[in-house]
């Protein structure tokens, strides 16, 4: 099968790579690609990863998106058996007029179900529903032997595979216990929060009544108002939408570089904070808009411009998160670097996966346009976040240390170790696997 | 997402385990028709006809065929005359060969093998589908040709042959089947951004086959004669034909 020589990047534009890509299309094919071959395979699923986890500089990729199957779905239970080149947005297309949805969603639709398993993905809904991995009844992994196995929960090699950043080999279809959707919506409660401490209260508190809760923090807002933003509660609605469906838009180019500048950001965020009025809002929104919102913009990673930008995600465990999110929404003001709305959610637990990200906390997510400086800007980020007894998402980085990866990670080693077993030849691999010396 | 406009129709897929095809396929029975998958990667169509049923939960069935081997073809062409009531079958011929024209032309072997199949196999089938056909008015066939068959290039002129004289076979049972109340559709693809282009040089404003499979549709449903995909080809093609001959000679295409 034919390689194609060409440039990828991942979605922060930040890191690219040139490599040699194989796009199968029938799973026979894909199956025989996954060999030891000159500079390794890595996979890549929907390339919605931030950083260079799906990049492999000059070795070769692996392109899933052609293995988009439904094998098969049973009514009764919801087990859904997909290839894994699946889409959430197509899932949610096909599935939800029939009355079902994925239990657990990342925040893009074009996220593939490789991808969420390579990243053991959570949702808005992890306190209530834990992650991507919980939900797996099985997984059809082509490991670098060649060899296709079915693994199961329990399994070294299942925890190896969930969060494993695809470095197990290719996952080629899973059986996924879906769950019912009482209707198209979700009630929505939105609400303004004035402080980082009114967040993370409101969101603790939300563990107990809403099973989504997603918060929308200005990033730029200093002082006293650092971490006001605007609180989503979220439940499946009982009330069906008369939603016509919503055309995407594309960014059709590279905005300028002066495009985004603290002014513009900072009008655009307080017109977010102002969105909502004082006294909040209640309504029905499509489940698709709920849980894709940046989808209706296509390609909206161009609005960084050439350069790229990061993105920033770190979890904080419950009784650090106050102290070590205005650490870092400080540090990110001071440094002048403009960005966006920050995203701030509640995780409930650990995955299944040795290098599952989710433990019992709170995150953050900013985006991180790149300049000059921003990677000693991601390297004080990263300090705090270890500082304070955090973890970094592998999902979302570019620029983590490998001391870093070490110290977040704790089962680092049993997964190197269960890697370099399971592939002596080093046949998987990847620009970010060499980075954070996820081999040994 | 889901219509009902091809409900009651019956979708043979000739060659369906290509992308374009399988594309195709979903269109027409997210539409409501039921789909014959036929093909030689038998695993492969089990997979797309259960993604069909589970999708669309429509019928979706799968029939061995060899397009090279003549036994193959009619065992097809008798079973779906004996499975589809009269006027009810549709036809979307997707099949063909392209071996590397430099291959080709070190072993003709090979370029038996690209004529059998993309002409030889193609012209046989249709002629004994025609029958099952001409049965009731209001069936659709849709042929892939190519771009390739509208003048032989130095790069491509085996397969393009192949592609011309199925285009010519094409008009003639047009009109045969016209006069039955059949139409037919020849489909000239432009570039498709599929595994026999994927990787290889000059490839540019390839369609994705989903794009490709809509436009087909579209075409077809509307009974158009011959149809480039995507449209912009139609110029592609007028200007390509007309250089003269002199000049083409040269010209390392």
């Amino acid at each position: 099968m034919r390689a194609k020589p060409i440039t990828l990047s991942g979605w922060g534009r930040f890191q690219k790579a040139a490599m040699g890509a194989f796009r199968p299309e029938r799973s026979r094919e894909a199956v025989s690609l996954v060999a030891a071959r000159p500079g390794g395979l890595t996979i890549r699923g929907g390339g919605r990863a931030y950083g260079d986890q799906a990049l492999n500089e000059g070795g070769h990729a692996l392109l899933t998106e052609r293995l988009d199957r439904v094998i098969s779905f049973d009514a009764e239970t919801g087990l859904l058996v997909a290839e894994a080149g699946m889409t959430f947005a197509d899932l949610l297309a096909t599935f939800l007029p029939k009355g079902w949805m994925a239990p657990v969603s990342p925040g893009t639709g074009f996220a593939t179900l490789g991808g969420a398993v390579a990243n053991d993905v959570h949702g808005k809904n992890n306190e209530a529903t834990g992650s991507f991995g919980h939900h797996l009844e099985w997984i059809d992994l082509v490991t670098p032997d060649g060899e296709t196995r079915r693994v199961t929960p329990g399994e070294d090699l299942f925890r190896a595979t969930v969060g494993g950043m695809g470095l197990t080999g290719l996952i080629l279809s899973v059986a996924l216990r879906l769950r019912r959707a009482p209707s198209n919506a979700i009630d929505l409660d939105e609400r303004r929060i004035t402080d980082l401490d009114g967040f993370l209260a409101a969101l603790a508190e939300a563990r107990d009544t809403h099973p989504y809760s997603v918060g929308w923090i200005d990033a730029l807002a200093r002082g006293k108002t650092l971490g006001r933003g605007i609180l989503e509660l979220g439940r499946p609605s009982l009330t069906k939408l008369d939603a016509a469906p919503r055309k995407a838009k594309r960014l059709p180019i590279d905005l300028p570089g002066f495009a985004l500048n603290p002014i513009s950001i900072r009008a655009f965020n307080l017109f977010y904070y102002n969105r909502i009025g004082a006294g909040g809002r209640m309504g029905a929104v499509p489940i698709g808009q709920y849980l894709y919102p940046l989808d209706a913009l296509l390609d909206w990673n161009r609005m960084y411009g050439k350069r790229g930008f990061h993105q920033f995600q770190c979890l904080l465990p419950d009784g650090e998160a106050a102290t070590g999110m205005r650490a870092l929404l400080e540090t990110i003001s001071a440094a002048g670097s403009a960005s966006f709305l920050a995203v701030i959610k509640s995780l409930g637990g650990p995955g299944l996966g040795m290098l599952s990200f989710a433990q019992k906390g709170f995150t953050l997510a900013l985006d991180i346009p790149h300049r000059s400086d921003s990677l000693q800007l991601l390297q004080k980020l990263e300090d705090i976040t270890l500082d304070h007894g955090g973890r970094i998402y592998l999902a979302k980085d570019s620029a983590l240390s490998p001391e870093g990866f070490r110290a977040m990670y704790p089962e680092h080693q049993a997964f190197q170790d269960f890697i370099d077993k399971l592939d002596p030849q080093r046949a998987m691999t990847s620009d970010m696997a060499r980075r954070l010396g996820m081999r040994g | 997402m889901r219509s009902s406009v091809q409900s009651g129709r019956h979708w043979l897929i000739l060659g369906a385990s290509s992308s374009v095809a399988r594309a195709f396929a979903r269109q027409v029975a997210a539409e409501g028709a039921a789909v014959t998958l036929a093909g030689r990667d038998r695993a492969d169509m089990e997979a797309t006809a259960a993604d069909l049923r589970t999708r669309y939960e429509t019928e979706a069935t799968v029939m061995l065929l060899d397009a090279a081997d003549r036994d193959s073809r009619a065992m097809a062409a008798q079973a779906v005359a004996a499975a589809v009531p009269p006027g009810r079958l549709d036809v979307f011929l997707a099949f063909a060969a392209m071996p590397d024209q430099g291959a080709m032309e070190e072993n003709p072997d090979l370029a038996l093998d690209c004529i059998m199949a993309t002409y030889t196999g193609a012209v046989d089938l249709l002629l004994r589908l025609a029958p099952a056909l001409e049965r009731a008015p209001g069936g659709r066939v849709a042929v892939l040709g190519s771009v390739a068959g509208d003048r032989g290039r130095l790069k491509n002129h085996i397969y393009g042959s192949a592609k011309a004289g199925l285009h010519a076979f094409t008009a003639g049972y047009r009109n045969r089947l016209f006069r039955k109340g059949v139409t037919v559709t020849t489909i000239k693809p432009g570039f498709l951004d599929t595994a026999m282009t994927w990787g290889l040089p000059g490839i540019i404003l390839a369609a994705s086959p989903d794009n490709f499979a809509r436009a087909c549709l579209t075409a077809t449903a509307k009974g158009k004669e011959v149809a480039y995909i995507p449209g912009f080809w139609a110029l592609i093609m007028l200007i390509i034909q007309h250089i003269p001959e002199k000049i083409f000679k040269r010209l390392a295409v």
